[in-house]
Order: structure tokens, then sequence, then C-alpha cells
């Protein structure tokens, strides 16, 4: 079967209107010496059959029966079949973005509905129609602050992902924005003081992350009475978003940037994820992107439509005030269908799960000779481990158990190559744990 | 709606009226009704400095976003707060009411290369025309 939607007559009706005969001449205006002058090297084209057992094979090259200890921005948690059900009904599947709400109803309802449990998660009084994630979140945070000061220096806490602040970091390189980073304690948590000192009337915003990169949880309080002393916004990063079942909602927060993939959404290889960006609604029309809105039509029922979509780029070019005109519909219609199946009762008892299962996991791992927690704070689902010898080469050991072991954390942080952040998550197993510290005791008994 | 005569107006469809050495700024019944309903006005803080033809805020209607332009060159002296709860004041009484800010003026003088009523009427009557053509 060939899939060109052109055929040879309409190919040549094309090119007469354009007055050429070939293809080819509508690349002359490319330099000859650019041209390339033979096929493009590809293997030959296969049948329906033939591509299906090649992913079959690939499929079966996969290993199974690892365990992982692995979060650091991306988490395992349980999902249910019956939101992939829904969100692959082509009604969502395929639908275009909801500009004509006589034909988009559905859509505008679901992001209203996501937007609604982003605003109860997060204590804020607005959230938006998803952003790609996290980490472009929480850098459209520190823009919108930007923008809601006209100050140009933000502090951001070390103890946020390194990935966060290596994509705030892109987006500042040329725009004239000054990012500082501000260490942490031996708590694992921002350095008030050095916040403090660093803090002048030129900041536009803090940046911390909690729980962060550490899995240490932050006092907010504190750090947004600082921030609003100095006329800042606090920007809170929010990683994994589980924590929001049992943890006090970032209420102090003035933006709360958040990666919504711990709600429905499979770790895959890194995406697609769902960004959540909430604030406060004295600053919506700062906000990036746009928002479901629910009002009453002609006959006074109750419908839905788009609403602060005139400050996106498709209007506002570049007064626009974010580049980020796509969001992350189809998966924040999986967080959405997600948090309903879960509920309240359900997501505070997901949350239970992880903590109690974490506390466990530490108090096995510190039983074992050299290895203890390296931070005081208190933490939801991830903490640090301070190891006698390089994380790097207890994670090799671990692998060959089959143990894909915690994140290391000396490439990011040079002064913490001993150091490495163990996450346990609801999908974790008691024999798991005890694999891991029988494995982890085992692998530093071994010389190096 | 009539355009008063004693204000010179811009081809942004701004108007402006000089007291001495003072400016106050609005925009034109014609940019309202082009915008449609408005429902935020983005002003300038009071002691910020405006460039003639340089943007200095936006007026949001449920169709667009518009950026404002300076008829003349000064320092915002006042902003009119009233838009804040009633933007919709820009739609009914664009000439009076809707005004949005009042400047010092660098060079009151400035203004005189403006259109004055009749020459904007006939402005936008071309426009109109153009538009319908």
């Amino acid at each position: 079967m060939r899939y060109l939607p052109k055929s040879p007559a309409e190919r040549q009706e094309m090119l007469g209107a354009l007055g050429m005969a070939t293809v080819d001449e509508l690349f002359t205006s490319i330099p000859e010496a650019y041209r390339l002058k033979k096929p493009l090297a590809l293997p030959p084209s296969m049948s329906e059959a033939e591509v299906i057992e090649y992913f079959q094979n690939r499929a079966g090259e996969n290993s199974l029966g690892y365990s992982s200890f692995l979060g650091a921005g991306v988490y395992s948690h349980l999902r249910s079949v019956i939101t992939d059900t829904i969100i692959q009904r082509g009604e969502f599947l395929t639908s275009y973005t909801p500009y004509q709400a006589e034909i988009s109803q559905g859509t505008l309802q679901a992001i209203f509905e996501f937007q609604t449990l982003m605003c109860q998660l997060t204590g804020q009084e607005v959230a938006n129609a998803s952003m790609y994630d996290g980490s472009t979140a929480a850098t459209e945070a520190v823009l919108m602050a930007e923008r809601l000061t006209g100050r140009t220096r933000v502090l951001v806490a070390r103890s946020v992902h390194p990935e966060y602040r290596e994509v705030l970091n892109t987006y500042a390189k040329n725009s004239g924005l000054q990012v500082e980073e501000i260490g942490y304690t031996e708590a694992g948590t921002v350095d008030a003081g050095q916040l403090r000192e660093k803090l002048r009337d030129d900041v536009c915003a803090v940046l911390v992350q909690s729980p962060n990169f550490f899995g240490a949880i932050e006092t907010l309080q504190p750090v947004a009475d600082a921030a609003h002393a100095s006329g800042a916004l606090l920007v809170v990063a929010v990683a994994e978003a589980v924590s929001l079942g049992i943890l006090k909602p970032p209420a102090e927060a003035d933006i709360v940037a958040m990666e919504g993939q711990s709600f429905g959404l499979a770790p895959s290889y890194g995406g697609p994820y769902v960004g959540v960006l909430a604030t406060r609604e004295k600053f919506v029309r700062q906000m990036p992107g746009r928002l479901a809105g629910q009002t009453t039509d002609h006959d006074n029922r109750r419908g839905f439509v788009l609403t602060l979509a005139t400050r996106e780029q498709h209007i506002r070019r570049e007064k626009a005030t974010s580049n980020i005109c796509t969001n992350q519909a189809l998966c924040a219609l999986a967080a959405t269908v997600h948090l309903c199946l879960l509920g309240k009762e359900g997501l505070r008892e997901m949350a239970g799960h992880n903590l109690a299962k974490a506390q466990f996991a530490l108090t096995e791992l510190e039983k074992i000779p050299g290895v203890k927690r390296r931070f005081s704070a208190p933490f939801f689902n991830e903490f640090t481990l301070q190891l006698p010898r390089s994380a790097k080469l207890v994670n090799s050991a671990l692998l060959k158990e089959k143990i894909i072991g915690p994140y290391v954390l000396g490439t990011a942080y040079p002064e913490l190559t001993k150091n490495a952040v163990v996450c346990v998550t609801e999908t974790t197993t008691r024999n798991e744990i005890e694999k891991l510290a029988r494995a982890l005791r085992q692998s530093l008994t071994q010389p190096i | 709606m009539a355009y008063p005569t004693q204000y010179r107006y811009s081809k942004d469809h701004e108007w402006i009226e000089v007291k001495g050495d003072t400016g106050t700024i609005g925009i034109t019944d014609y940019a309202q009704s082009e915008l449609g309903d408005v429902v935020f006005v983005e002003l300038p803080a009071v002691g910020s400095k405006l460039t003639a033809g340089k943007s200095f805020g936006s007026v949001e209607s449920v169709k667009a976003v518009s950026e404002i332009y300076a008829p003349a060159s000064g320092e915002v002296t006042e902003a009119n707060a009233s838009l804040i709860t009633q933007p919709e004041s820009i739609n009914s009484d664009p000439h009076q009411a809707g005004w949005l800010i009042k400047v010092k003026l660098a060079s009151p003088g400035e203004v005189n290369g403006m259109m004055d009523a009749a020459a904007y009427e006939a402005y936008i009557a071309a426009k109109q025309k153009e538009a319908s053509a």
C-alpha cells in the first residue's frame, strides 16, 4: 500500500500552475553544491506484516524483572486502564484545540475540571489549561514574575531539579534575566541566610522546589516572607505531584509550577508529560497560556469556552505572554481522569503509602554499616543517602542484581558524589526494598 | 459619536487633549467600535516615561489585545483608576469617562502635526470605504 496523497496527474497540474516541468525545479534556489544528487540512504520499505514483526522483535529486547528506586522528577505510580480507555476515545484523542466552543464542550469541560483540580491541590486561585512539563512551567513562572515586577534577577535554590534549572538558564541566557543560585543547608533545604543576603529590590522571583531534589520538604512560609519583604514573588516548583495528597498545599507561593506526570502518566521515555501553572487571580493577565471558563449560553444552559486566549502568540505575536501556544490537553485529560478515579481519599491514601514505604526503606537501609541519611529535613517519597563509597560504583553493582539504583547526585552536585536519592512509591514492594538492602549491604563488602 | 474639535488624533486611533503642558490620552470611538467589548486595560505606572510612537499599554477586548501608542512624549502623571473596575466605559464614553492617562508633555507643540477632528473623520471614512470595497 502506498500513502501518497497526490496522483502523478495532480502533481503535473500543480507544477504546471507554477510554470515548472519537474519537482526538481522547485529546489533550484538551493545552491547546486548543497543538493543531494542520489537517493536517501534508507533501507527498502517494509510491508505492514514486516513492520509488526520488526517491532515485536525490538519489544522483546526490553529488560524485564527490574526493581527501580529511581525517581528524581519522574515517578512510577499505579495507573488504571480506565484512564487510557477514556483518553483514547476519538472525541478526545483526535480533537484539535477547542477554539470553537460549540463543537468542543467535552474537551473544554475536561480542561475546566483539570484547572479546578489543580487549584484545589496547589491552594491557588487560577490554574491554566496546562504547560509542556514541570521544567517549562517553572521557567514560565519566573518569566511571569519578571513581567509582573519589572525586575530582572532571579534567585534559584540549588535544591531545585538540576534540569529545571538548566531550562531556566537556557531561557535566561540571551534574555537579560540574571539567574543566581542559593545553596542548601545540612537539613537539605534552602539556605535562608544566604537567601536574605542576596535578596535585593531587583529580584523578581525566588524559585524553590518542595519536596526538593534531595527529597526534603521545604518550610515555605519564611521563604515567602523574605521574598515578599523585598517585593519579589515566590515560585514553588512541585516535581512529585502525589506529595500534595498528604502535604499542605503551597498556598504561600505566588505561582506554583508543577509536573503532573505522577497523575496517570507513565514514565515512558521522558514524556510527554504535563506542566501545571497555578497562581493568584490578580496575576492572571500575565499568566501564559489560556483558561477554560464556565459560562451560560443563549438558552441559559451551562457551557464552557476558552478565555484569556487573546494574550497568546497566535493573536499577539511577539507581545504574547509566552511562546508556548500548545498545551498538553491529552495528558491533562489523563491527569483529570486519574484524579477523578482516585478521589480525594484515594489520593491521600496513595500518598500515605509512599510516605510509609519510604520511611520503611530508610529504616532498612540505615541498618547497613556506613549508610546513613544525608539530610535531616522531613521527606515524602524520596530521601538522600550518604554512602561509604562512590554512588556510581554502588549503582553498577546493584544493576547486576537487577536493581535500578537511586539517583546519583555527583554529576549535578560534584560535592555529593557519595550521595544518592532513593525513591520509593506505592508500587515498590516490601520484597523489593529488602532486596535492595541485601544487595547494597553485599556490594559494600566487596573490594572496590 | 462626534469627535471633539479641540482634540488631536493619531493614525493609530488615539486622541489627545492638550491643556497647558498636560495631555489627556484616550482611544477613539472608531477604535473602541473596532475592538468590541473591552474587558481589561493595562496602563503604565505614574512616573513612567512615554515616547511618541511607542506602545505604553494595551486594551484587551473579547476578541484581541491591542497596543496603545503614545501620540506624544512625556511623563505619566495619572492613570484612570476607574477603568480597573469599569473598563466598559471605554466603549460607552471613549472621549470622556474612558480616558486612559494624563501626561506632562515634553513638548506640547508636538501634537500640532496630528490630525484635527475633521481630518480624522475623513481618515476613518477612507478606512471604512477601503474595508467595504
